[in-house]
């Protein structure tokens, strides 16, 4: 907790955040979002992704401008690296979807952040995704996640920070746990 | 509440579908004791004079506890008289059971909170040469084959059920989201002991910060017994139980577990540490001398290694026990008070239409409501606003 009589600024509206869970839990169908990703291939491994619209609270939405991600292969996979791979954008959604947290939680419990870094890795055997061997997997089999945290706050204030950011974060619930996928051809 | 009925002078009956302490008496497995010691068993009027307050009432206990305050007070009871249907009727209820119909101007729900066996979506996928059992219909370990157990759920019901299993000789494996960890004595006194006097138990539902979670907290990972042990994971795993995430679907025989163990385990640590925090300040600042010095406990050991899948015949699972919590069966309550998924909309107890409320529920009117002794003061100011109500009904 912090002990200067300055307010606590993260730069996280929680009293906009409380308020919306509020008002979506009288009406549940309002909290239904749809998000989206358009992906073309450019050529070899390398493609583009932009989203841009998504739906939620009823009603269609834009970004204030589209964004686009670059994905490829690197050298070592004989691509031309004109992108991050795709398992690298996965640790950064974690990454980033933890650190928002952190900082939305630290904001509720009235913690003032000075620095948040988190540093992220995914070990996998690449084996398992050019078929050369059945009982590897293709994904990661372990993740860590290690977050530097300087702020106005115990070391347990900050744990419990972290903890809790896991629990409410949407893309560590759906690293951890089984989503189901369907992939159709138009 | 037929107690404060009584003494507020309101004529009342008390509908039972089978005897006294039914669900006592028929819904709990034989080993269990009540989680709070004998000294906090206390109701209006009655309180424990036995000769082991720090004990834990075995079932055969809590139901010649209950029958004999039924009869102490002289309650109307019905027995074997089964609610079909609740009814709004001229500005009070009809109420329509199997032994005749009555109707009357206030109705209080008693039924409780833990009617029906929750169950999640995975159990529809449990390979059909698995047995399945709840934490109602279970009984005793003799009642499984010898084959693994895989018991679903980490509240106090869960990890009892595990310990008790797994000491019958039976692998086990226990899946776990997420929980309350507790320590059985804390500083050579009960953990309730602790959350009586400190106050906690006294908090009321208007000053809980998050009243829905507070009301859906798993039991804490306790249990009642005479050498007072402490039942948490670790404890489990030096019993050789193995632990696992929490269940999230079984696809071919094949069980899947999420990967947030170790995130649920150091939630819980944190709590448990902030609850002895809370109680060592009160200690601190109330200059208490009898009493052991602050303590902390290990924290919960998640192997690196643990599992994320497990091929239920390949691990010989032959029972899985779901532990996955209860709720209440409204099924008969015609009275429009429910709210979107089916619980009770109420305020402390009150509901929003006159002259009907409900008790007994979790953290109904303070955190004390989840055990027995909270009925003791929650009667008391629901009987005082129902007889309120009664008296400006009848001017109105």
């Amino acid at each position: 907790m912090t002990t200067t009589g300055t307010p606590v600024d993260n730069g996280v509206n929680t009293e906009a955040l409380l308020g919306a869970r509020d008002a979506l839990t009288q009406t549940p169908e309002a909290g239904e979002f749809t998000w989206r990703a358009n992906c073309s291939w450019v050529n070899g491994t390398f493609s583009k992704t932009t989203v841009d619209g998504f739906f939620g609270l009823g009603e269609e939405h834009n970004h204030k401008t589209p964004y686009s991600f670059d994905a490829d292969h690197p050298a070592c996979f004989a691509s031309e690296d004109r992108g991050a791979t795709p398992p690298e954008i996965l640790l950064a959604a974690l990454a980033s979807c933890l650190t928002a947290g952190v900082a939305a939680v630290a904001q509720h419990r009235q913690i003032q952040l000075r620095s948040v870094t988190a540093t992220v890795e995914g070990k996998m055997n690449v084996l398992g995704i050019l078929g050369g061997d059945p009982d590897i997997r293709n994904g990661f089999n372990d993740v860590t996640v290690h977050f530097d945290i300087d702020a106005d706050a115990s070391r347990d204030d900050i744990q419990a920070l972290v903890a809790q950011s896991q629990k409410r974060s949407a893309v560590y619930d759906m690293v951890t746990n089984p989503t189901r996928v369907a992939v159709e051809v138009g | 509440m037929s107690c404060r009925l009584a003494e507020r002078s309101v004529p009342h009956v008390v509908l039972e579908r089978g005897e006294v302490a039914n669900s006592w008496r028929t819904e709990r497995w034989e080993s269990l004791r009540l989680l709070t010691p004998n000294w906090q068993s206390r109701l209006p009027g009655v309180s424990y004079h036995g000769d082991d307050p720090d004990g834990y009432m075995s079932m055969p206990d809590v139901v010649d506890f209950i029958t004999t305050y039924a009869s102490t007070i002289a309650a109307p009871v019905h027995t074997h008289t089964k609610v079909i249907r609740v009814g709004a009727h001229d500005r009070g209820y009809v109420v329509e059971t199997d032994r005749g119909t009555w109707t009357c101007d206030s109705v209080v729900i008693a039924s409780g909170g833990a009617n029906v066996a929750n169950l999640p979506a995975a159990a529809a996928d449990v390979p059909s040469s698995i047995a399945q059992v709840t934490a109602m219909t279970y009984r005793s370990p003799d009642d499984l084959d010898d084959r693994a157990v895989l018991v679903v759920g980490a509240s106090a019901t869960g990890v009892q059920l595990a310990d008790e299993i797994r000491r019958s000789g039976r692998s086990v494996t226990i899946a776990i989201g997420e929980h309350v960890r507790m320590p059985r004595t804390y500083r050579g006194h009960d953990v309730f002991w602790w959350m009586d006097r400190v106050g906690i138990l006294d908090e009321t539902h208007d000053e809980v910060d998050d009243l829905v979670r507070a009301r859906h907290l798993p039991s804490p990972q306790l249990i009642g017994t005479p050498e007072r042990r402490s039942i948490d994971l670790n404890a489990l795993t030096d019993r050789g139980a193995e632990i696992v995430g929490r269940l999230t679907r079984i696809i071919d025989g094949v069980a899947q577990f999420s990967g947030s163990l170790a995130n649920v385990a150091m939630l819980a640590d944190l709590k448990m540490n902030r609850l002895l925090q809370t109680f060592d300040n009160w200690a601190e600042v109330t200059g208490l001398s009898d009493i052991g010095p602050p303590e902390r406990f290990d924290a919960t050991r998640v192997p690196g290694s643990a599992r994320l899948v497990v091929d239920l015949a390949a691990d010989d699972i032959g029972t899985i026990v779901w532990a996955t919590g209860y709720r209440p069966d409204y099924s008969w309550l015609d009275v429009p008070v429910l709210d979107p998924k089916g619980r009770i909309r109420h305020v402390g107890g009150v509901t929003d239409s006159p002259g009907l409320y409900v008790t007994g529920l979790s953290v109904l009117r303070r955190r004390r409501s989840s055990f027995i002794n909270g009925a003791e003061q929650d009667s008391l100011e629901l009987s005082e606003h129902l007889h309120r109500y009664l008296g400006v009904r009848s001017i109105a």
